[in-house]
């Protein structure tokens, strides 16, 4: 029988089977930010061990960082994640550097994360580099200190869902809004225990960019690791960046990473197959980023649900300040928040700025415009769309995780609704109180120069 | 932090929200610490949905109420049994923290993501998965009568309602139960490994 994409990489880098036990697995890369890591380094210094190999391992602070300057959160947090890289010899990339950004947009924009890798990073998030045909996994702290000091961690293996998404997407829909659509099917649960793959002719047609955001988005419906096969797409986009194999060790490493795919007897755990055309621009009214509708649509309600069911979705309206039934288009929005490592790479930008282009911010929202790093502010200077953006009242800030989870100076005040790229609308995620719905770039766009939630396909460029 | 678990038999606190999600069990601005200071961690356990915004209890709130409001002692509050898919969304180990510095021995659950259960694990908390239907009755008997003793056996693999004599077994691999019967951490194992085993080396 054949073996799934996730089975290959993972029995490559199998260093034991513990006997009624997890799997001790080798990891290429450990990605490291500021707030995950100190109580890791700490372990390790009080086991004394030491990191067993520091040129596989990088690190940069991203959720503290300010968007503007004066804006960071904690200097304490950052100054100790410097000082620990200094002290083991890790490559650390400091806030406002040139290589900075949100690690999980600066890891395959410098082409650390590779096909055929094991990742980890102490952030539910790391699923995004998955996108490149890598097994890249969150881990907690613990772990973190475990790979600092043995480059190993110990996992059950997860069982295999492949997700395939056939069919093409209309105009207007992004991989957000396939990442959305995923996740209300699924529900906020629906893959705990899985590792998935991503396939389908929809996903194969996606950009780099947008097959990030889709695997980025994994975790939300419970799975670690969320994997796409890599085709000429992956290697278009990981050729020649700094950390990539060059010349003949590029030609070597690109054939062999066409083999990895999963074979065509291979079999998953489960199944579950979506068409392209089924769907359209999301949001989500609720406080999982399942609880999800079509923009065009309306809020459920409790009819036929079951009594506890009810109550859950009762108690997330009444957070929401919505109402079962109620369409959310035509909705006064008060923030609106480009960024994350959900959606902050250029190609989000360039989707932003198609809608607004011409336009005005309306004066009602409060617009934060968040590259995913400084590569990607750049590219954006570049491209001229700064001149674009500014010309319609937006400011592009500095690269940060910003107010996805407000760790930062970038909190949206408690009440005030907010429209946002981000991955997760949980009670208190943007700040104390602040309410969340999720969407694409483009339907965040739309609601920027409306002001309120704005179905983006009315609003997008004739081609 | 790393003590030695065989059996836990405690009174129980019902928290029964479905998709408990990591932000909820410890909000992002206590993640700014850089320490692993149990004291503050369990402060911070729950914390937006145990005071408002004014830091006044909200008295509502299960962990407010008398008897679940008296903190974890021997045999009292020492388990949670919780709403299902508890703990999803961040990785944060911190939300593991907060609970083991709050007291709690062992959390129960139809649901626990992945993530936070290996985390409930190298805190030695034990994560203890039951069917949906035992877990409806815990709530159940907990509600009639909150005094019901709870008895995890972990040498067993079973859970105990003393409520209704009703017992069910649940999984955890042998590694893991050994480590937690004698307060052994995984990096102490990977650290052997390295004598006995030879680990690849990245090629790129």
């Amino acid at each position: 029988m054949g073996k799934t994409l996730f089975d290959k990489i993972w029995d490559a880098h199998v260093v034991q089977d513990i006997a009624d036990g997890p799997t001790q697995l080798y990891i290429d890369r450990l990605y490291l930010h500021e707030v995950t890591t100190p109580q890791a380094f700490d372990t390790i210094r009080a086991k004394g061990c030491g990191v067993l190999r520091p040129r596989q391992c990088f690190a940069m602070s991203d959720h503290n960082t300010p968007s503007r300057p004066g804006g960071e959160g904690s200097v304490e947090q950052m100054e100790a994640l410097r000082r620990n890289c200094e002290a083991f010899g890790i490559s650390h990339y400091g806030a406002g550097s040139a290589d900075n950004g949100i690690i999980h947009v600066v890891g395959p924009e410098k082409g650390l994360s590779l096909p055929g890798m094991t990742i980890v990073c102490g952030d539910s998030h790391t699923s995004t580099h998955g996108a490149v045909g890598a097994i890249a996994m969150g881990i907690g702290t613990s772990e973190v200190a475990q790979v600092l000091a043995s480059q190993c961690i110990l996992q059950p293996k997860p069982r295999t869902m492949r997700i395939t998404i056939d069919g093409h997407l209309g105009p207007g829909v992004t991989a957000k809004d396939v990442a959305l659509y995923i996740m209300a099917r699924m529900t906020t649960g629906g893959a705990t225990g899985y590792a998935v793959e991503y396939a389908g002719e929809v996903v194969r047609s996606m950009s780099m960019e947008g097959r990030l955001t889709l695997s980025n988005l994994s975790i939300e419906m419970g799975s670690r690791a969320g994997i796409i096969a890599p085709d000429a797409t992956t290697l278009a986009y990981l050729r020649g960046r700094e950390h990539a194999p060059q010349g003949a060790d590029w030609e070597r490493a690109a054939a062999r990473w066409l083999e990895l795919r999963s074979d065509d007897d291979a079999m998953f755990d489960k199944e579950v197959s979506f068409r392209g055309e089924d769907i359209g621009p999301r949001i989500t009214y609720g406080t999982n980023p399942g609880a999800g509708i079509a923009i065009d649509g309306t809020i459920p309600t409790p009819d036929g649900m079951t009594a506890a069911e009810g109550q859950q979705l009762m108690a997330q309206l009444k957070y929401m300040q919505f109402s079962p039934g109620q369409r959310l288009t035509g909705m006064p929005v008060d923030y609106v928040f480009l960024g994350a490592c959900t959606n902050g790479r250029i190609e989000d930008f360039r989707a932003f700025a198609s809608i607004v282009a011409g336009r005005h911010k309306a004066p009602n929202v409060t617009a934060w415009l968040v590259p995913g790093s400084w590569a990607v502010r750049r590219q954006i200077e570049a491209e001229g769309l700064d001149k674009v953006l500014a010309a319609a009242g937006f400011e592009v800030r500095m690269p940060s995780c910003s107010a996805c989870l407000a760790m930062n100076a970038d909190k949206v005040p408690s009440g005030k609704l907010c429209l946002s790229t981000s991955n997760r609308n949980f009670v208190g995620r943007q700040g104390p109180g602040a309410r969340t719905m999720l969407a694409s770039p483009l339907t965040v766009a739309a609601a920027a120069v409306t002001g309120v939630v704005t179905d983006p396909r009315t609003l997008l460029p004739h081609t | 932090m790393q003590q030695e678990t065989t059996t836990i038999t405690s009174t129980c606190i019902p928290i029964c929200i479905d998709n408990c999600n990591t932000d909820l069990i410890i909000p992002a601005r206590y993640l700014a610490a850089t320490t692993r200071d149990p004291l503050f961690f369990g402060e911070a356990f729950m914390r937006d949905l145990r005071y408002d915004a004014d830091g006044q209890p909200r008295p509502d709130f299960v962990l407010n109420r008398p008897p679940f409001a008296e903190r974890p002692r021997d045999g009292v509050n020492q388990i949670i049994v919780a709403g299902r898919n508890w703990g999803s969304g961040s990785s944060r180990e911190h939300a593991a923290w907060a609970i083991a510095g709050y007291g709690i021995r062992a959390v129960v659950s139809s649901s626990i993501a992945d993530i936070h259960r290996n985390n409930l694990l190298n805190c030695f908390v034990v994560p203890v998965i039951v069917s949906e239907a035992f877990r409806q009755e815990l709530l159940t008997t907990i509600e009639a009568r909150p005094a019901t003793l709870v008895s995890i056996d972990l040498e067993a693999q079973t859970i105990a309602n003393s409520g209704t004599n009703s017992r069910e077994t649940f999984a955890i691999n042998g590694y893991k139960k050994y480590c937690l019967m004698h307060g052994i951490d995984d990096i102490d194992f990977l650290l052997q490994s390295l004598k006995t085993h030879q680990l690849p080396q990245t090629e790129l």
